[in-house]
């Protein structure tokens, strides 16, 4: 098999429908009958429902059903709950964990704004949400909870009655010495650094469909989901069916980051409502709903410190760290443990101290999102790493210069878990030539050189670097199906569900490539639980590593299976048997090449007797990864700062980034560029804002600001490429990696910006009003 | 976010939309470009009983020269204006590229916007800086309301709830003047933070006449007529400038929101009234 595709710049497949506006995503589903479901979302932060009255809703005219908790009793199961521990990782590290259920509808207490207290269902989504507006509740507030610090502190009011304090998941984790390294230092710095709450905020809010068929117990529902398999796992378990009378689908899906990876309480309660009412229904989330009950993320504090010799060498990290998970802990130990294994990222540090507390609090349930704990481990470290260049006089590219691991060091063991409960082991990459590439790219030198010159004319302009070490691909496994159909043409089928990364094309390329058959014969279809009967799903940077790596083992057992059919077809031995761009040969032969199609109908039975094989012309494979793979960039950003405004102005943006061997340039360049873009918003924009009774401030994109194709800089990539041996296509994962170093890289240029007024940006977003703040502070000062 | 019911009207002239206003009064809520209010709905944060739809009426998207100015009607959307102005108004051009983008100006409408009068918004602050009007009329007559006497307060104008603005009225600069139109916000095409709108006339090397109208900075657009009457005579230096910007900031009485404190908008309204003032000036000059 040559690599004709693999590595090719092929044109994405899936654009023509996308640009076409043919794309199907699930409010295109319109099907016979069917009636919308709008919902009553708690207006407060923390209260107990004392009376909920639905008798004038369900009147109103074509109003369905009004349901409530007591309503669906018999289907209110716990939603699903993710993030124990791995034995691996329990066994080195201690944790105090505490999940406490969320219902589908909220039973007695409400504990964050939006969460769902009552479904309308009726003939329009106009009429279900005046319904929704005629239901009468009575409240009876309770102190909210709201600031994750205090929140985590004795005398805090308490969000569940029977815990003993706030805090979801607490622990301690060690490496090496970091006391003694701290006593034997030259220089310790220490600062408190914040990350915002911000969020993926996919441009397709969430949405399901669901129809029940009563004459065969059938379910199918389409989900606008990154996990259809879990939802599938979900809904089995909540309305105790078998798995296999449960289609779940996820069309084309409009952008996921890891909000639509999460259990939510509508995946069930579109199914429930179609069950009971024997009618299709159909929720399309809104975008004020997405702002309040969508997966909310990020949310630390850090208070950081580092140690350091005289020569700039970093000896030791100490870092307590707060994370505010809101109202549910859905992801136990997966946001901490993350932070904490990415704390050290590219640099040759060997002592580590980290006390970590997961706090509850009156807002919306925390989970995964582009980067999942690792932009705010970064954000700490790197812009500690700078406080500390400040304080030394050392050139912020110089102080990573000597603690970046080189290539020769790998791979770098840092003697502790990963999150999968698999030694954390840096298995490939060279960071210090990662950086020295970038630093070359982005023109460092020439724009310290000029940057002098321009501040004595009162122009501040600022450089800020920003590196990261992110394991990718979590195992354990991804599904991938490949067969042949009568005219050789190719299925590909996997669990791994599309939300607008191209996986219709790079995974063709992969199947392609092993089948030796033309890039358009091949059809790839993930979302689909009835195609494959296992899947995990999409996030965490894995689908390219463990969907390609099934692909590329079932295509080789198919190919497997077509040689020995070819070879009784051509009368030669297995071993003599080529394929070459879609026919079958004899080595040498030429002459012998018959069409794949040739090779599939000659073994299907026929009257005359049996084929040539067994038509069997599929393979699946669960290709299981020994643990993640781990890919790494550094980030260059360039920004101009007016002093008297305190307008930031990105001026030019540089990822110098390795994920294995790139399957198709193009596409990692658009996952580097969107996760950019999010990372920006990050840096700049996006703050999702509580006021201190818990109410959300920012309800619409009137208030949550995300960036635009008019905020963001040119983007340049320069792909290295350090194979990964830790699957079959050397390659590592892409999807989260450019949204992880942005917010750092972008605070550390604006403080080299205005290093001649000494500023320090301690938290994000950097608005113009924090900044001027900032500045004024300097100048009174 | 599907609006709450309501009664809806699609009037085919004036008088037929005015006589809705007389019948609904308050109750009505007029609909043009939508930019404004269909959000408003969509949130049911506004729940008019009756919407007077005045999108086909005839005869009402207009922009022409007239009166030593331009006559914009109520249907003419800011797309429309912003395209006209490419010829030989840079001024109105600025302005109009800071509303939204280029979606929302193609619906949006210049009489709407002035309407919905957000203190933040470019429309209300460009008329009140070049002393235009309003046509606003009702089944008793027309009258002409000043943009002075338009902003009453946030969201809220002179316009009766009979009353519909029929047409905008636009003056040109004054002869030889220069124009400067600066703001800050959060990204390209949102509502201001601060915003400054400034006409300098020069006269023998000083200020013949100069013009300055903040938006983003209180419950409405305001002149600063103090530091224009202080600018007049005066030589145009950064120190003048300087001077009448600290006049003005310091009058000012802005709102704190999630985006900016009014601290900010206070210092910021100070930075650009002077920038605005300097490039007014500068372009008062002329290229010689």
């Amino acid at each position: 098999m040559g690599a004709k595709y693999f590595g090719a710049a092929v044109r994405r497949v899936e654009d023509p429908r996308y640009l076409r506006g043919e794309a199907r995503y699930v409010d295109d589903i319109k099907l016979p009958g069917m009636v919308h479901a709008a919902f009553l979302r708690s207006p407060h932060a923390h209260a107990r429902i004392t009376r909920i009255d639905t008798t004038r809703a369900a009147a109103m005219p074509g109003v369905a059903r009004v349901f409530t908790f007591a309503d669906l009793a018999r289907f209110m199961k716990p939603l699903p709950l993710f993030g124990a521990p791995p034995p691996g990782l329990a066994a080195r590290v201690s944790f105090t964990m505490r999940q406490t259920t969320q219902y589908g509808l909220c039973k007695d207490v409400a504990r964050y704004v939006g969460e769902i207290v009552a479904m309308a269902v009726a003939d329009s989504r106009y009429r279900a949400e005046d319904a929704v507006d005629a239901i009468e509740v009575g409240w009876e507030p309770l102190p909210a909870v709201v600031d994750m610090v205090t929140a985590s502190e004795p005398g805090s009011p308490l969000m569940y009655a029977d815990w003993p304090d706030n805090v979801a998941v607490g622990f301690t984790h060690a490496i090496g010495d970091a006391d003694a390294a701290f006593t034997a230092a030259d220089v310790v710095v220490r600062e408190r650094f914040r990350v915002q709450r911000y969020v993926g905020m996919p441009i397709e809010p969430r949405g399901v469909v669901a129809t029940y068929e009563r004459r065969d117990g059938t379910l199918t529902t389409w989900n606008s989901t990154q996990v259809a398999h879990w939802v599938q796992q979900g809904l089995a378990a909540a309305l105790e069916m078998p798995p296999h009378k449960i289609r779940v689908i996820a069309p084309d899906v409009g952008g996921g980051f890891g909000t639509k990876a999460a259990g939510y309480a509508e995946d069930a309660l579109i199914p429930i409502a179609a069950i009971v009412l024997g009618r299709p229904v159909k929720w399309a989330e809104d975008r004020r709903e997405h702002m309040m009950a969508a997966a909310h993320a990020r949310h630390q504090v850090h208070d950081i410190a580092l140690a350091a010799r005289r020569d700039g060498t970093i000896l030791a990290v100490r870092d307590r760290v707060w994370l505010d998970v809101g109202a549910y802990n859905s992801w136990g130990i997966v946001l901490p443990y993350n932070t904490v294994a990415h704390l050290l990222g590219p640099y040759r540090i060997r002592n580590l101290h980290v006390a970590f507390k997961a706090v509850v609090t009156n807002k919306t349930p925390n989970a995964p999102y582009r980067g999942a704990g690792r932009p705010e481990a970064v954000f700490a470290m790197d812009r500690a790493v700078d406080c500390l260049a400040r304080r030394m006089g050392l050139d912020p590219a110089e102080i990573r210069r000597r603690n970046y691991l080189r290539g020769d060091e790998l791979p770098w063991d840092l003697g502790m878990p990963y999150r999968d409960g698999n030694p954390l082991v840096y298995d490939s990459g060279d960071f210090r030539a990662g950086l020295e590439a970038a630093l070359r790219a982005a023109r460092y030198d020439e724009f310290r050189r000029a940057q002098p010159a321009l501040r004595e004319r009162g122009i501040y302009r600022g450089i800020g670097l920003s590196g990261y070490v992110e394991g990718t691909a979590i195992g354990p496994y991804e599904s991938a199906s490949v067969r042949l159909d009568l005219a050789g043409r190719v299925v590909v089928v996997t669990g791994a569900c599309s939300s607008g990364q191209g996986h219709e094309t790079s995974f063709a390329q992969v199947a392609a490539d092993v089948l030796s058959v033309p890039l358009e014969w091949v059809t790839v279809i993930g979302g689909d639980t009835s195609a494959v009967p296992f899947g995990v799903g999409t996030f965490a940077s894995r689908s390219a590593v463990t969907a390609g790596s099934s692909i590329h083992d079932a295509a080789t057992a198919l190919r497997e299976k077509i040689i020995r059919a070819a070879a009784t077809l051509l009368e030669a031995a297995p071993a003599d048997i080529a394929i070459e761009d879609g026919r079958v040969l004899v080595r040498g032969a030429p002459a012998s090449a018959v069409p794949l199609a040739r090779v599939v109908q000659a073994s299907i039975p026929t009257f005359a007797g049996p084929g040539v094989a067994s038509p069997d012309f599929e393979a699946t494979a669960y290709h299981h990864v020994p643990t993640v793979t781990w890919a790494s960039a550094v980030h260059v950003a360039q920004v101009e700062v007016d002093p008297e405004t305190g307008v930031v102005a990105l001026l030019a943006y540089l990822v110098a980034h390795d994920c294995g061997k790139v399957i198709n340039p193009p596409i990692v360049d658009g996952q580097v560029h969107g996760g950019v873009a999010q990372g920006v918003g990050g840096a700049l924009y996006e703050e999702m804002v509580y006021d201190e009774g818990g109410q959300l401030l920012t309800g619409s994109l009137m208030d949550y600001l995300l960036p635009t194709a008019m905020e963001l800089p040119p983007i340049e990539t320069v792909h290295l490429e350090h194979p990964s041996a830790r699957n079959p296509l050397g390659i590592k994962g892409v999807g989260e990696g450019g949204a992880i170093s942005p917010p750092a890289a972008i605070a550390n240029a604006i403080e080299d910006a205005l290093a001649p007024l000494g500023v320090r940006i301690t938290e994000t977003p950097v608005t113009p009003a924090r900044l001027l703040a900032l500045i004024g502070a300097k100048k009174t000062a | 976010m599907k609006p709450a019911p309501f009664e809806y009207h699609d009037p085919r002239s004036i008088d037929e939309a005015v006589a809705l206003l007389a019948r609904h009064g308050a109750d009505a809520k007029v609909l043009a470009g939508g930019q404004s209010l269909i959000p408003l709905l969509a949130f049911r944060l506004a729940r008019p009983a009756v919407i007077v739809d005045i999108n086909r009426i005839p005869g009402l998207d207009y922009v022409r020269n007239e009166h030593e100015g331009l006559a914009i009607g109520a249907l003419a959307r800011q797309r429309q204006l912003e395209r006209w102005a490419l010829d030989g108004s840079p001024f109105l051009c600025t302005a109009l590229r800071h509303v939204g983008h280029a979606a929302i100006r193609t619906r949006g409408t210049i009489a709407g916007s002035i309407a919905h009068a957000d203190p933040a918004a470019e429309l209300p602050a460009l008329l009140l800086c070049l002393d235009g009007s309003v046509m606003a009329r009702s089944s008793s007559g027309q009258r002409e309301i000043p943009a002075r006497e338009l902003f009453v307060s946030h969201l809220t104008t002179a316009v009766r709830a009979d009353e519909l603005i029929t047409e905008v009225r636009l003056p040109g600069l004054p002869d030889g003047a220069g124009w400067g139109f600066l703001e800050v916000a959060r990204r390209h095409g949102d509502f201001a933070l601060v915003g400054v709108a400034a006409v300098v006339a020069l006269r023998n090397g000083r200020i013949a006449q100069a013009r300055v109208a903040l938006f983003g900075c209180g419950a409405a657009p305001v002149r600063a007529t103090p530091a224009e009457q202080a600018l007049a005579g005066q030589a145009p230096t950064r120190g003048t400038f300087a001077a009448a910007a600290r006049e003005a900031a310091g009058t000012l009485t802005p709102d704190a929101d999630l985006h900016a404190s009014a601290e900010y908008r206070r210092s910021v309204a100070h930075t650009l009234m002077v920038r605005a003032l300097a490039a007014a000036s500068e372009r008062a000059r002329g290229p010689g």
